[in-house]
């Protein structure tokens, strides 16, 4: 038994995580300061898109701009000696690029309920942004900022799609969980297949229930 | 010292255009308009939440706002207080660091002006708690205090009684006057509701659809409030286009009536306004009288509200109705000439 997708499952999961998380929220507050009305659904739009276009046609896009020939992958390649398609790199850009919306989304709910009037009475009270930010905004929508990490966290853990279009499906290298299970069930390995499933069931199942519970506990404020 | 703004802004449905000046001035300012009419904007325009399109905003002669010099200052720079209607208590907070918070000073010090303002609100039990656990009134007094303690040159009010109960109503407005005279700057306070503004305001400005139509001491803009929509605003019920016929005689064609006056009338007039309390009974016709035809009678606990088939309301109090009428509906209603509002519909000169 193979126990290295489930290294990198976690190790991809958590380097990706580490980056929607803080783009997301960064991003999502961007985005809610955004004036122009149509600029802004446009926007919302393309975030979005990786939700719901197939993961396979987020990979072509990604292949298109990071294979070795491709500019960005060039730049890398020339300037830094760095491949990044068919690397590690490229299993965590896959589930940054898939898991992103979910995490912008979420924290773009969560900001847009605080009650608006909160930040008002803020400013009249002369509290700086930062404090308003850090001490009102922040613990009004980290629920909802949360959650959106944690549904991040496990689409991340089960990117399969793009994963397998830009970072292939390389043994100890590259094949995450998802890929795992795909190769032993392709290769009639139904048991080894079934130990990866329950693993990546447990793993997601243990996160969304530890942090719905940690959610309840912050936020009863009375 | 005082308020001075004037300005204009567009809002979805109508244009606000208001001028307050509280310079020179004692006591509360109220602004009395129905919902809608932008009474809410004309203080967070001082606030500086919302931007007018053109004017000029000043507070103790310190420029706010001014589109001519391009002034617009911080929200957090004004220090104009505002007392929200849902109150924006931060519900993470507990009392005690809701006002801390709002506090200028050094940690200590915070501390201890704290513990002022919860002593003077009664919240010193309360401290501990969350917003949350607050019935509205409580909630109301730790606004207050939160933003007494930010120490604003303008306290501003926003329909600070609406989300209250009638009964908690009565007893905070009379709480609320003692800690407003304590205070020391300018007190705006914003209602549609016109048996506040009476009791709590002593100068009054009554907006209508954006538009300023009446201002000036309240006692005085009640007794001849001069535009419609200001008698409207103040609860005048019976408002009836009206048309001058001589200099002591005008027509009233809504009620079918002729009214002659000792008073000259006014060449401008366009509607007379007499208010449901005024109306006298009398039992049979005479000058100024309006025969009954009675269509409905509601009961309330301490009056009787009636209203004629043209659309009279005539309101008495229980003790008359029992007592001197003996339950009875008079025939017929007389108008007492010096309850009788000349009004216009626009505002001029």
């Amino acid at each position: 038994m193979d126990y290295s997708p489930v290294l990198i499952s976690l190790k991809t999961a958590a380097a990706a995580i580490l980056i929607t998380f803080f783009a997301g929220i960064a991003v999502a507050r961007w985005v809610i300061s955004i004036r122009q009305e149509n600029v802004k659904v446009l926007l919302d739009g393309v975030l979005t898109l990786p939700l719901v276009l197939p993961p396979t046609v987020a990979g072509f896009f990604l292949l298109y701009l990071i294979g070795v020939k491709r500019p960005v992958g060039q730049f890398f390649f020339t300037y830094f000696s760095i491949k990044i398609a068919f690397s590690w790199a490229a299993t965590v850009l896959a589930a940054v690029v898939i898991s992103f919306p979910l995490m912008y989304r979420s924290a773009r709910g969560a900001f847009e309920q605080v009650d608006q009037n909160l930040v008002y009475a803020g400013q009249t009270l002369g509290l700086s942004e930062w404090k308003i930010f850090w001490k009102v905004v922040m613990p009004q929508a980290l629920p909802g900022i949360l959650s959106g990490g944690v549904l991040a966290f496990t689409r991340g853990l089960g990117e399969f799609g793009a994963t397998a279009m830009i970072a292939g499906n390389i043994a100890g290298k590259t094949r995450t969980l998802p890929l795992a299970i795909y190769s032993e069930v392709a290769a009639g390995n139904m048991e080894a297949a079934g130990v990866y499933v329950w693993i990546i069931v447990a793993v997601s199942l243990l996160i969304v229930g530890g942090m719905n519970l940690i959610a309840v506990k912050k936020q009863s404020f009375r | 010292m005082g308020l001075y703004l004037d300005i204009e802004k567009k809002l979805k449905d109508i244009t606000l255009k208001v001028t307050i000046d509280t310079r020179g001035h004692q006591g509360i300012t109220g602004i009395l308009g129905a919902s809608g009419c932008g009474k809410s904007m004309t203080l967070k325009s001082i606030a500086g939440i919302v931007r007018p399109d053109r004017g000029t905003i000043s507070l103790n002669d310190r420029v706010l706002f001014d589109t001519d010099t391009k002034t617009d200052l911080k929200i957090q720079d004004r220090r104009a207080g505002y007392l929200f209607q849902n109150y924006a208590l931060f519900p993470n907070m507990t009392i005690r660091e809701n006002i801390q918070i709002a506090i200028r000073d050094t940690a200590r010090k915070k501390s201890e002006i704290a513990d002022f303002y919860l002593e003077l609100m009664k919240l010193k039990e309360l401290s501990d708690r969350y917003p949350a656990r607050l019935s509205g009134g409580q909630q109301q007094r730790a606004a207050l205090a939160r933003v007494l303690a930010s120490e604003p040159e303008v306290l501003m009010l926003d329909e600070p009684f609406s989300a209250l109960d009638a009964y908690l109503k009565e007893l905070l407005q009379i709480e609320l006057l003692d800690i407003l005279k304590t205070y020391r700057g300018d007190i705006l306070l914003v209602t549609h509701n016109r048996d506040e503004i009476y009791r709590l305001c002593d100068r009054i400005y009554i907006l209508d659809e954006g538009r300023l139509v009446a201002s000036g001491a309240t006692k005085l803009v009640f007794n001849d409030p001069q535009v419609v929509a200001a008698a409207r605003l103040t609860g005048c019920k019976n408002i009836g286009p009206a048309r001058k016929i001589s200099d002591h005689m005008l027509e009233v064609p809504g009620w079918n009536l002729r009214l002659k006056m000792e008073r000259p009338v006014p060449d401008r007039l366009t509607a007379v306004g007499i208010r449901a309390h005024y109306l006298r009974p009398v039992p049979a016709a005479g000058s100024n009288c309006i025969a009954c035809r009675w269509d409905k009678i509601l009961e309330d606990p301490f009056e009787i509200t009636a209203i004629t088939g043209q659309g009279i309301w005539w309101k008495v109090s229980k003790e008359d109705w029992n007592h001197q009428l003996k339950r009875q509906m008079p025939a017929y209603l007389k108008i007492p000439e010096e309850s009788i509002l000349f009004l216009k519909d626009q505002v001029t000169g």
